[in-house]
This record gives C-alpha cells, sequence and structure tokens, in this order.
C-alpha cells in the first residue's frame, strides 16, 4: 500500500508540474502582458517602461524558473492587476469556490441518486429512459444557457431568489443547481450500474426471501453497496468543479476563483493565473489521488496493478 | 395590469428614445450566445415586472452595476472607465470642465494665470477638507503631483502625468505647476483625470493604502470597498459649497462588479440594480417596453475610423495608390450603417479626432460620400478594374466590421475579417503587418485634440501613414500656447489627412444607459456618471 501510495504521490507531483509549465507557456504565448497593463492610452516607452519594471524583459525560461523558485520559499508574487499579494487574493476567494463546489456537488447527488435508483429499478422501460433523459439533459444543455433560465424563472418570474452576488445563502442556489446538474449524469449512470448489478446478487435475493419490505431492500441493502465507487468519482468531480466554475461564478458574479481567473484572464495577470491553475491543478491531482487512495483502499484489486 | 404599462410607457418623453447607442470596450466573452436568450429574458420581465417595488428609492441607495472591476481605486493606479467613475465623485481635480460649454472652471483651485509657455501658477481654494478631516492645501497638491509624475511609483495611468515635470509650492495656497515642453493640453488634464490626493495620507500609506480606504475631497467618500466586487460611496454633506459639482443629493452609491451583461439585465428588470450603462443597441431598444425602466442614449468622445498601412513593407502595397484609399472611403455607405447599425446618436465624421476637441475641426476636410460607381471607376484608374483581396483587422463593434466588409465587397474588394483583442491588434499594427484595420479611439477623455489625431499620424507606433508635414504641424499645435494658431496648424494637417485618404473617418459611437424609472439622470459625451448630479424622481 505504502508503495502504490508513493508511486501516486510522484506521479501527481509531476503532472502538476507540467500543468504548470503548460500554462506558463501558453500564458505567454497569447499575447505581449505589458501591452495589456499600460492600457489603451500609452505610449511605446510608457510600454517599455512597463515591461522593465515587471522583468517581462527576461527570457521566459528565466522568468518561469525565478517564479517556481518563489513559490517553492513561499513567495507567491503580486497580482500586477490588483497591485496586492497574490496568495491571500486567491485565498479569501477559495471559500466561495468550495463552498459553491460542495453545494453543487450535493445537488447532483441529490438529482442523481433516486434517478440512478428509479432508473435501476425499471431497468429497460419507459422509466429508466425517462431518468436517463433527464439526467442527460443536464449535459447537453450548456451551464450558462441553463443559468439564464434560471435566473428567467425564479429571480424575474417567481422573484424569490437574487440575480446575483455572493451574500447569502440564496445567492448559492442557482449556481449550485447549473453547476451540479452538468456532472449529475456520471453519477446517475454509475449508480443505475451498481444498482443493477447489485439488485441482482444472491444476497440481494436473500434479503427478498426473507420478507424484507421493498424499500428496506432497496435503500439499506443495495444502494449501500452500490454506491461505494461513487465516493470515489465525487472526490474527482469536486476537482472538475472548482475548475468548472469559472462560468458559473462569471455569470452569477460570485465572488469566487472562478470569478477571479475570468479577471485575470481578461487583464493579463499573469502571477494570479499562474497560481490559480496552479492551485487548481493541484487540487485536482490531490482529489484523483485521494480518489485512487479511497478505492484502492476499498477495492483490494486495484492495488496489485 | 396592462393599463397600467400602457400608461408608464406613455409617460417617457419621447426623445429620450430617439437617440442610440454604444458598445463597451469589452462586448464580454458570454456576449455573442445570449443575443437570443436577451429576447426571451426581456419578454419574460414584461410580463411579470408589474408588481415591481423599487428598492432604490425607498432606501435612497442608488445601485449601479459595471462589467470591469478596477484593478486600484486610486484615479493613478487604473485604466478602466469605471475607475473614472468613481475618481470623479470621490475625488476633485483643481479645475472643472463644464460638461456642455466646454469652459474651465476653478474646483480646487480658485484661478490660475499662465505665467510662461511651460508654467502655470493656481491659487486654491481655502477651508476644502478632505474625508478623513485632512486640510487641503499646496503640500496635497506638491506632494500628489510630484509623486504621480515620478516614473519610480510606476503610475498605470502615464499619459495624464508626464507632461509634469515638477510642481512648486509658492505659499500656503498657491502652486506652480511646470511641465518638461510648453503643454497646452495641461489644463485639460488638470480639469479631469488628475485628482489630488491628502499629502499626509498619500505619504503614510501610498496608492495601496489610498486603494484600501480611498480619502478625496469629492462630493461622494467610500464607505465601503471589496475589491473586485462592490463599492459603497455615502453624499460627503461637508462638500465645499463653492465646487462647480452640484451638492450630491442620493444618499448612498453601491456599484457592483457583474461581468455579465444578460445577468446586469436580469438585475435591472428585477429591480435588483437601478443603473447599468454601455448596454448593446438592440438589447437596450428591447428594455425600452419595460415599464420600471428608462433607456437613454447619448454620444461619446469615442471615434471610429478605419486605418490603412501604407509604409514600405506594407502587407497591401495596394493601398499607396491614393486611388484605391479614395475608392475604399467613396466605397461605404457610413448613413446607412448609422441607421442601422451604429444607433441614430452617432456622428458622421470628416476628419480624424473627436469633434467637442478643442483643435478639432470638419471644417475644409474633403468630404468621401457614399459613391460605388465612383469607387469602382477609380480602382479601374489604379489598375484593379476587378477589385483585390485584402486582410481587414478589427477589435470591437464587429457587427460595424461586417457591414463594412459588405460595402467593400460590392465594390469589389474582398476583405478578409481578422478579429482580434486589442492588444494583439496593436502589436500586429506596430509590427508593420496590418493591412486595413477598424480602430475605434476614446482620447482617454482628454477634449484636446492632441490627445487625438497624434497618436497616429505623428510618427508614433500606430501610424502607419508617416507624413513628415503632418507630423510638423501637430507638433507644432502639440507645443504652441497660443489657442488661434493652435487652430490654424491643426486644421492643415487635418486636411492633409482627409485630401490625402490616410484614414476613412468613420462616426462616433453612442452609449446606451438603462436605469430604474426613478432615477433623474443626464448623459454627456464624456459617459461619465455623475452621481452628485443625480436624484430620485
Amino acid at each position: 500500500m505504502l508503495a502504490f501510495m508513493t508511486k501516486r504521490l510522484g506521479l501527481a507531483i509531476l503532472v502538476a508540474l507540467t500543468v504548470s509549465i503548460l500554462a506558463f507557456l501558453l500564458l505567454h504565448l497569447s499575447g505581449d502582458p505589458a501591452l495589456a497593463l499600460a492600457g489603451e492610452g500609452a505610449r511605446q516607452a510608457d510600454i517599455e517602461m512597463i515591461r522593465k519594471a515587471y522583468g517581462l524583459d527576461r527570457p521566459i525560461v528565466v522568468q518561469y524558473a525565478d517564479w517556481l523558485w518563489r513559490i517553492m520559499q513561499g513567495d507567491f508574487g503580486m497580482s500586477v492587476y490588483f497591485k496586492t499579494p497574490a496568495g491571500p487574493l486567491i485565498l479569501a476567494k477559495l471559500g466561495t469556490t468550495l463552498m459553491l463546489g460542495v453545494a453543487a456537488l450535493g445537488v447532483a447527488l441529490a438529482v442523481s441518486i433516486p434517478l440512478g435508483v428509479l432508473a435501476a429499478l425499471y431497468k429497460g422501460s419507459i422509466i429508466d429512459r425517462f431518468c436517463l433523459a433527464i439526467a442527460v439533459l443536464g449535459q447537453a444543455l450548456p451551464n450558462f444557457f441553463f443559468a439564464l433560465l434560471l435566473i428567467m424563472f425564479f429571480s424575474i418570474s417567481l422573484r424569490i431568489l437574487p440575480v446575483s452576488g455572493s451574500g447569502t445563502w440564496q445567492h448559492f442556489v442557482m449556481p449550485a443547481i447549473a453547476l451540479g446538474y452538468y456532472i449529475a449524469p456520471a453519477f446517475m449512470r454509475l449508480i443505475r450500474a451498481g444498482m443493477i448489478e447489485v439488485l441482482s446478487a444472491d444476497y440481494i435475493r436473500t434479503a427478498r426471501a426473507k420478507g424484507l419490505p421493498a424499500r428496506t431492500v432497496i435503500f439499506k441493502h443495495a444502494l449501500r453497496n452500490a454506491i461505494v465507487p461513487v465516493v470515489a468519482l465525487a472526490a474527482v468531480q469536486l476537482g472538475y468543479l472548482l475548475g468548472g466554475s469559472v462560468v458559473i461564478e462569471t455569470i452569477f458574479a460570485l465572488d469566487g476563483l472562478g470569478y477571479l481567473a475570468y479577471q485575470s484572464i481578461t487583464f493579463k495577470d499573469y502571477p494570479v493565473m499562474q497560481l490559480i491553475v496552479l492551485l487548481l491543478s493541484v487540487l485536482y491531482v490531490l482529489l484523483t489521488l485521494a480518489s485512487d487512495i479511497a478505492n484502492a483502499w476499498l477495492d483490494p484489486r486495484i492495488r496489485v496493478s | 395590469m396592462a393599463e397600467r404599462r400602457v400608461k408608464a410607457a406613455s409617460s417617457y418623453p419621447l426623445n429620450m428614445f430617439t437617440r442610440t447607442l454604444a458598445q463597451s470596450p469589452r462586448a464580454g466573452m458570454f456576449g455573442m450566445p445570449f443575443k437570443l436568450m436577451a429576447a426571451t429574458l426581456v419578454a419574460a420581465g414584461l410580463l411579470f415586472a408589474g408588481g415591481q417595488a423599487h428598492a432604490g428609492k425607498k432606501d435612497d441607495t442608488l445601485r449601479m452595476a459595471y462589467d470591469q472591476a478596477p484593478e486600484s481605486v486610486d484615479p493613478y493606479y487604473n485604466n478602466v472607465r469605471v475607475g473614472v467613475i468613481i475618481a470623479a465623485n470621490v475625488w476633485d481635480t483643481l479645475l472643472y470642465r463644464d460638461p456642455l460649454t466646454n469652459e474651465y472652471k476653478g474646483q480646487l483651485a480658485k484661478s490660475w494665470t499662465q505665467v510662461d509657455d511651460k508654467t502655470l501658477e493656481l491659487e486654491l481654494r481655502q477651508g476644502v477638507k478632505f474625508h478623513n478631516g485632512e486640510t487641503f492645501d499646496a503640500d496635497s497638491v506638491v506632494y500628489t503631483l510630484n509623486f504621480v509624475a515620478d516614473p519610480k511609483n510606476k503610475a498605470v495611468t502615464q499619459q495624464n502625468v508626464r507632461w509634469i515635470d515638477k510642481v512648486e509650492k509658492i505659499d500656503q495656497y498657491k502652486v506652480r505647476i511646470i511641465s518638461k515642453e510648453p503643454f497646452p493640453g495641461a489644463k485639460e488634464y488638470l480639469s479631469t483625470t488628475v485628482a489630488i490626493h491628502p499629502a499626509k495620507y498619500y505619504a503614510e500609506v501610498g496608492p495601496q493604502g489610498m486603494n484600501a480606504k480611498p480619502v478625496g475631497t469629492g462630493p461622494y467618500k467610500v464607505v465601503d470597498y471589496q475589491p473586485g466586487k462592490a463599492i459603497t460611496m455615502e453624499r460627503n454633506t461637508e462638500y465645499f459649497k463653492d465646487s462647480p459639482k452640484r451638492q450630491p443629493t442620493i444618499g448612498k452609491v453601491v456599484i457592483r462588479f457583474i461581468p455579465d451583461r444578460q445577468t446586469q439585465m436580469a438585475e435591472v428588470i428585477s429591480g435588483g440594480e437601478d443603473f447599468i450603462m454601455h448596454v448593446p443597441k438592440d438589447q437596450a431598444e428591447q428594455l425600452k417596453g419595460m415599464p420600471n425602466l428608462q433607456v437613454l442614449s447619448g454620444n461619446t468622445m469615442r471615434i471610429v475610423f478605419m486605418q490603412m498601412n501604407i509604409l514600405d513593407g506594407t502587407p497591401a502595397p495596394q493601398l499607396k495608390d491614393e486611388r484605391v484609399r479614395r475608392a475604399i472611403a467613396h466605397a461605404i455607405d457610413r448613413e446607412a450603417i448609422i441607421k442601422n447599425i451604429v444607433g441614430e446618436g452617432a456622428q458622421i465624421l470628416n476628419t480624424i479626432c473627436t469633434p467637442s476637441q478643442v483643435g478639432c475641426t470638419q471644417e475644409g476636410a474633403t468630404v468621401y460620400k457614399y459613391d460605388p460607381a465612383l469607387s469602382k471607376k477609380l480602382l479601374a484608374e489604379a489598375g484593379f478594374p476587378n477589385g483585390f483581396e485584402i486582410d481587414l483587422a478589427a477589435y470591437r463593434e464587429r457587427n460595424q466590421t461586417e457591414a463594412i466588409i459588405n460595402y467593400l465587397q460590392a465594390v469589389g474588394i474582398k476583405a478578409k475579417l481578422n478579429f482580434l483583442q486589442y492588444a494583439a491588434m496593436r502589436d500586429m499594427t506596430r509590427a508593420n503587418k496590418s493591412s486595413l484595420t477598424h480602430q475605434t479611439w476614446g482620447s482617454n477623455l482628454v477634449n484636446d485634440v492632441s490627445a487625438s489625431t497624434p497618436v497616429y499620424f505623428a510618427f508614433g507606433g500606430d501610424d502607419i501613414t508617416r507624413d513628415a508635414k503632418v507630423r510638423e504641424l501637430l507638433d507644432k499645435g502639440d507645443r504652441t500656447i497660443d489657442p488661434q494658431v493652435r487652430q490654424s496648424v491643426y486644421k492643415e494637417a487635418l486636411g492633409i489627412i482627409a485630401d490625402k485618404a490616410y484614414a476613412v473617418p468613420l462616426w462616433s459611437l453612442p452609449v446606451y444607459y438603462v436605469a430604474n424609472k426613478d432615477v433623474s439622470f443626464k448623459a454627456y459625451p464624456d459617459e461619465l456618471v455623475r452621481f452628485w448630479e443625480m436624484s430620485w424622481k
């Protein structure tokens, strides 16, 4: 188990490092940061001055090495746009995004578990098809479009939820639904498949034969076993949710990491962008690692390979 | 409910709707796919907006949404529009430019005299206090201006301060501002963008502290600021009575940063926000039908034109022929494009400058009327009877670019659209890789021609025609104090540019505002939102 974890951890670090190099390169290829910083009214001399002041005139390899070295020393750099340290800036926004991610995960599970169970119970029937259709719709609808439908319904027609902002829990309802619905199909399929497998197992037949009520058989015996792989998937999906919140946070003006990412991309705020990419990739890698380990712990067969 | 709606709609002054739109510097990455949604949103809003409660008026708080957050609220450390809006409300400048007459008045300064070509002496107002209680005097001016003009302090708005050589204190209420060279634009900057900070506080906390807790002398004081999220301002009840800015009446103003335009629209429809600006024309027109909203539009200082690269090594050598350039100018029906796409508030331009700018004139400039037959004839004379292919770069108002492309196509010029980010298009121009570019320029709100024409024709990085005579004239204008001489040299330079068709002047951009009908508001070409002038109806 220890060897397995060490190997996984080493791999995880390599992945995070590669992602950071790629991000650094792509960001620099996408345009001259000095131009963006200087703004529309600047003249050539102003741009040169800014380029020198921010060290953007050095070779890109040097810039990357310098950046990585500072990160390892705990110096996360200054946001060139907000002119404040990038570390605290990002940390302050992380809470909102985590809250949104967890809420969205909750929505996804609340939608997918009943649908998955229902679909498995009525496998191959119209009900199965219908459940699948509802779940797939979540994935088929672009989430920004779905978000607008939600705004129209809850904020403009019913006037029960605020359109945008992040002041109260009500502000998180629509973003969590918009984000969570999108990942629901993956869970739903997993639960359906798990339930179908478990329902045909011997011990379920035994439980039924004992004369237990259907509800007890389904929820207590079958679902408990079918839901195990979902735990592992949830960890990975949470990583996706954190990264995928850029669009949703921007639409709902939720002051989180995704919105900050959008802003830093718009204003070519390199230190912040790089740090967000690094943070998200590390989080994603960690969550994947956690799910690997959880899987291995739950299912010894995985450890062998 | 239907009856009420009709009544509300008919109570709008009609002339408010006859003017028109503009678009923002950034239309938003999520803007386009939502066009369809907008109509639905509006329709839904119409159905349910009847019982709307207007929270803004009730709690005396004006709520505005804006798409970009400023990087800093210190006016010298941001270059976004909302930063200028906040600055004008929280800070004051030494002089004040009347937005209607363009006449200069004293604000923090009582009077001023031009000592020599480079020196301006200002007599300061006494008894003005900053929001933190500090007294305004010569030290405030000397410290602020010497600090921001020093390149070491990395002011983001270099163009606003780099002309300042030094500022000297004569006595407690008298200062001299000395420019590096004779600078006729000085009063313009001193009356619009050069805000004055409290010396002691600014020395203590610097730009970062000024951003965290902004302090000015203006009609509104900042009471809460959450970077990237919202800024809350309160009426400054002790605002000095002699200011040319009116005493503020609205108690509280909250600006929230909402990046997505459709979200902003949903907010004003649902009554969550009272005021938004830079609403695209088509969407603003749909919002006109809402009973709880008013739609206002106004002209802006932003001009639209096409640049043509005639430098050596240009990717489009055919542009070197004056007949080809004239043919391009004659091919575009500006009136029709303004009517159908840009909006009725726009103004046709014949020279490359903002009409309200000192030194800008349309007089005597060659006018290129829409005449596709003449355009084709000119192309044939130049050796292109069947037209040619050319690249056309653009970075905003794509619908306008597309209209231009259609008109060019009609005379045989097949323009290929290259839609870019502003910085990328600018890189391309400066690397001599552009052919035709669809340019816009806002002059950073400076109402003097030295802030527009020379940027594109005085041999700077963005000058891709480089006429030595034009440069000579513009340089002379930029360094002469005598208004008559300036007027005549600029007129001559603009005349040459028009005559040789170095660029195609198109139109000025209008802007649309959507506000709750309780808000009394006036639109100005400088796109400044003057909260101190606004009130509840």
